[in-house]
């Protein structure tokens, strides 16, 4: 009888919602519910402000309470934010900072002010307690394997912090039994995140390095990263699987060290700014065609995205960086370039990401 | 009557197609948030008429209380078709890229499937106003509405098929999307409307599922009021629409064209058909969010991406540029233009003056025929 119940009382449930929509058809529930409350809804994540804080002048830290199609994530992973600005919905990528156990409807994110950033600038002038996000499953393959290593180092620079956060905090309540090393980047002490975090999380198991790149003294290490300084802070780095974000300098300063040292098969990395896209405007040539929208333009020699919203197209994107596959599209045929990795492409009807793709001559875009 | 082309010189259409891309420049230049607060509160809106509506069905057994359900029932339904469906459907909301006011995947509170209606909607009617055998929406495929569609004994039901058609304007606008004029002509095969068969169905059944079974039983025993009431908002959203839709391009001075006047036409010719063959309706603020805005049917039809909200702002703006050229700008109170349109199918009900001669002289094909006479004496239908 007492496991009967609750397999009954899903199906009533379901009955109900399956009712509910055929009388709220076309519709649907949700867009009923939302008017009552916006995190009602059933078929999609919401999230709602419940605290904002600015850990430094540049960052805003915000805690989410997320509605019930939130099925949890990994630490690592990042999720997409979705916000209106001036009637606009944008979207963008951050890495939440909590750990994947715990409340499994909060979220947590810290993100800094990007001073070209619409969605960054918006949320750190403009996140106040009941604002209401839209959130994304969690995505992303930045993420601890499950049979947790015995050594690990951890390299942040910046708000890089937050996944790789995730993931000490979450190795922390797992009562992690390995070694794990966090050396974290930031330019003087007053721009450190998470200091009192940091300092709560190290013990016997993990330890918590601070390297400062713009003052000479106060860390562990100065300077800009240099292979000296994991010999510091991580002897023995070289057998660690290391996990790495933060600024463009950064990340390739640690890649060259891996590579030097014979071990980037180590090396695990999550770019959370933009690397510098490979863009030739003087030497583009012929025509993007958007065809469904029947527009079509001289190919401007930057990406696609940008050039369909030259052309008074809205297709839809989020992170504007090769990540979140939100512009993915039908290239009809043609030939575009991936501005990120060089790699050209000539394949009919392929789906490509209109952030990151170039035309390289003519091109028809089914969009 | 002066040709479409014949009214300006090339160049005043140039510059008056210029006039008024700088309206619209400017309006999209402008679109923000007051927009989207302005959708969401009429969306908010009609979700309350609606759960009113539904809801004061189960009192509908006290007469005032099921007329007042009823009323709020059809208000909702009027929202939902014309301010919201119609609107956001046009993608005037797509600059958003909000998923639920998004034009592809938005979905209306009538029979006829979004997919199938944008495509007839959006294009056939919107790229081709007014133009006769290529504006399917020109007497729906089962009017004649303009003296040059040549005249059948067929259309002495005229009237007759217009009541029926405002009664049931959902199910007329749902099997117009099938094109079955374009099937018997044979530029469709059956075959190739499988896919819009298959929408119409489906959309059928959930909307006649809610309203007409499930509704109605959730009411118990007042079921067989509930059907009514739920039939009589439906009959009232028909007729409304039907009204207004049919006052936006049949009122007597609204012009049509043919495809050879419209070839190679540029963009400022385009604005200038779209004028021509539009009306607007004069009203209140209420009056016009309860027709869509569709009584700005020239704004709508020059700008038909723009959000609705926005015609009045731009209406004199318009008119002042229809009259600088000297264009007519086609207006009037809703009375009048619907008996302007009455008369209109009464009177094209008949055959042009001396078609009875031609058809007793031998011509029993429906086309041949009519054709010749009214080459003969164009228009003389609405003369009168």
């Amino acid at each position: 009888m007492t496991t009967l119940l609750p397999r009954r009382a899903t199906r009533t449930h379901k009955a109900a919602v399956s009712l509910a929509e055929r009388l709220l058809t076309p519709h649907g529930i949700d867009r009923y519910l939302e008017l009552v409350d916006p995190l009602l809804v059933r078929s999609e994540i919401r999230a709602r402000v419940t605290h904002v804080e600015h850990p430094t002048r540049d960052t805003v830290t915000l805690t989410l309470a997320l509605s019930r199609a939130w099925r949890g994530f990994s630490a690592g992973q990042y999720v997409r934010v979705s916000v209106d600005i001036d009637g606009v919905r944008r979207t963008r990528c951050y890495s939440p900072a909590n750990s994947q156990y715990g409340d499994p409807r909060t979220l947590e994110l810290t993100i800094k002010v990007d001073p070209n950033g619409l969605v960054s600038r918006h949320l750190h002038e403009h996140a106040h307690v009941g604002m209401v996000l839209g959130i994304s499953h969690p995505d992303g393959t930045f993420t601890l394997p499950a049979w947790r290593p015995d050594f690990l180092l951890f390299l942040s620079g910046g708000s890089g912090i937050t996944p790789v956060l995730s993931m000490l905090r979450t190795l922390h309540d797992e009562g992690y039994q390995g070694r794990a090393v966090f050396l974290h980047y930031a330019d003087a002490a007053d721009e450190v995140l998470y200091r009192d975090t940091l300092a709560d999380l190290a013990g016997d198991s993990i330890e918590v390095a601070l390297g400062y790149t713009a003052t000479e003294s106060g860390a562990d290490v100065h300077g800009l990263f240099t292979p000296e300084h994991l010999d510091a802070v991580a002897p023995g780095w070289r057998e660690a699987e290391t996990y790495l974000c933060g600024p463009p300098g950064l990340m390739d300063a640690v890649r060259t060290a891996y590579t030097d040292a014979g071990v980037s098969e180590h090396l695990h990395t999550e770019e959370f700014t933009p690397p510098a896209l490979e863009i030739d405007t003087a030497s583009a040539t012929g025509t993007v065609r958007f065809s469904r929208s029947g527009q079509e333009t001289a190919n401007s020699g930057e990406v696609l995205l940008e050039q369909a919203e030259q052309a008074g197209l809205r297709p839809e994107h989020g992170c504007r960086m090769g990540i979140c596959f939100s512009c993915t599209q039908v290239k009809t045929s043609g030939c575009v370039r991936n501005a990120l990795t060089g790699e050209i492409s000539a394949e009919e009807n392929e789906e490509i990401q209109l952030c990151i793709s170039v035309p390289v001559g003519d091109v028809d875009i089914n969009c | 009557m002066t040709g479409l082309q014949d009214r300006l010189t090339p160049e005043q259409v140039e510059e008056f197609g210029r006039e008024l891309d700088a309206i619209r420049q400017r309006i999209v230049a402008d679109l923000g948030k007051d927009d989207v607060d302005y959708i969401n509160r009429i969306i908010k809106a009609q979700r309350g008429f609606e759960v009113a509506g539904r809801g004061l069905m189960y009192l509908g057994f006290l007469p005032p209380v099921w007329l007042a359900a009823v009323a709020s029932l059809s208000v909702s339904k009027i929202l939902d078709n014309m301010e919201i469906g119609h609107n956001v459907m046009h993608g005037q909301y797509d600059w958003t890229r909000i998923p639920e006011l998004n034009s592809k995947t938005f979905e209306w509170d009538t029979a006829a499937p979004g997919d199938n209606w944008r495509h007839s909607h959006n294009y056939m009617h919107h790229t081709h106003t007014n133009v006769l055998d290529k504006d399917r929406d020109v007497g729906y495929g089962i009017l004649r509405m303009d003296p040059d569609q040549p005249w059948h004994p067929y259309y002495l039901g005229n009237p007759v098929y217009a009541t029926f058609l405002a009664l049931f304007f959902q199910w007329g606008v749902w099997f117009h999307d099938l094109e079955v004029d374009r099937i018997i002509k044979g530029e469709l095969s059956w075959a190739e409307t499988k896919e819009v068969r298959r929408k119409m169905r489906a959309k059928a059944a959930k909307q006649i599922g809610k309203d007409y079974v499930l509704f109605p039983l959730l009411t118990g025993p007042l079921a067989p009021l509930t059907l009514l009431g739920n039939a009589s908002a439906n009959l009232v959203r028909n007729l409304w629409a039907f009204a207004i839709i049919f006052c936006g391009h049949f009122p007597a001075d609204v012009e049509s064209f043919t495809e050879s006047e419209t070839e190679n036409e540029t963009r400022g010719q385009w604005y200038l058909r779209q004028i021509l063959g539009s009306a607007n309706i004069t009203g209140g603020p209420l009056f016009h969010i309860m027709s869509g805005n569709l009584s700005h049917q020239i704004e709508h039809h020059l700008f038909p991406d723009i959000p609705a909200r926005r015609y009045p702002e731009i209406a004199d703006e318009v008119r002042a540029i229809c009259e600088k050229y000297g264009l007519p700008y086609h207006t009037g109170p809703l009375y009048k233009q619907l008996a302007s349109v009455a008369k209109k199918i009464v009177t094209l009900a008949l055959p042009p003056k001396g078609t009875l001669r031609t058809l007793v002289g031998g011509h029993t094909g429906r086309s041949t025929g009519a054709r010749q006479v009214t080459v003969d004496a164009p228009r003389d239908g609405v003369a009168a």
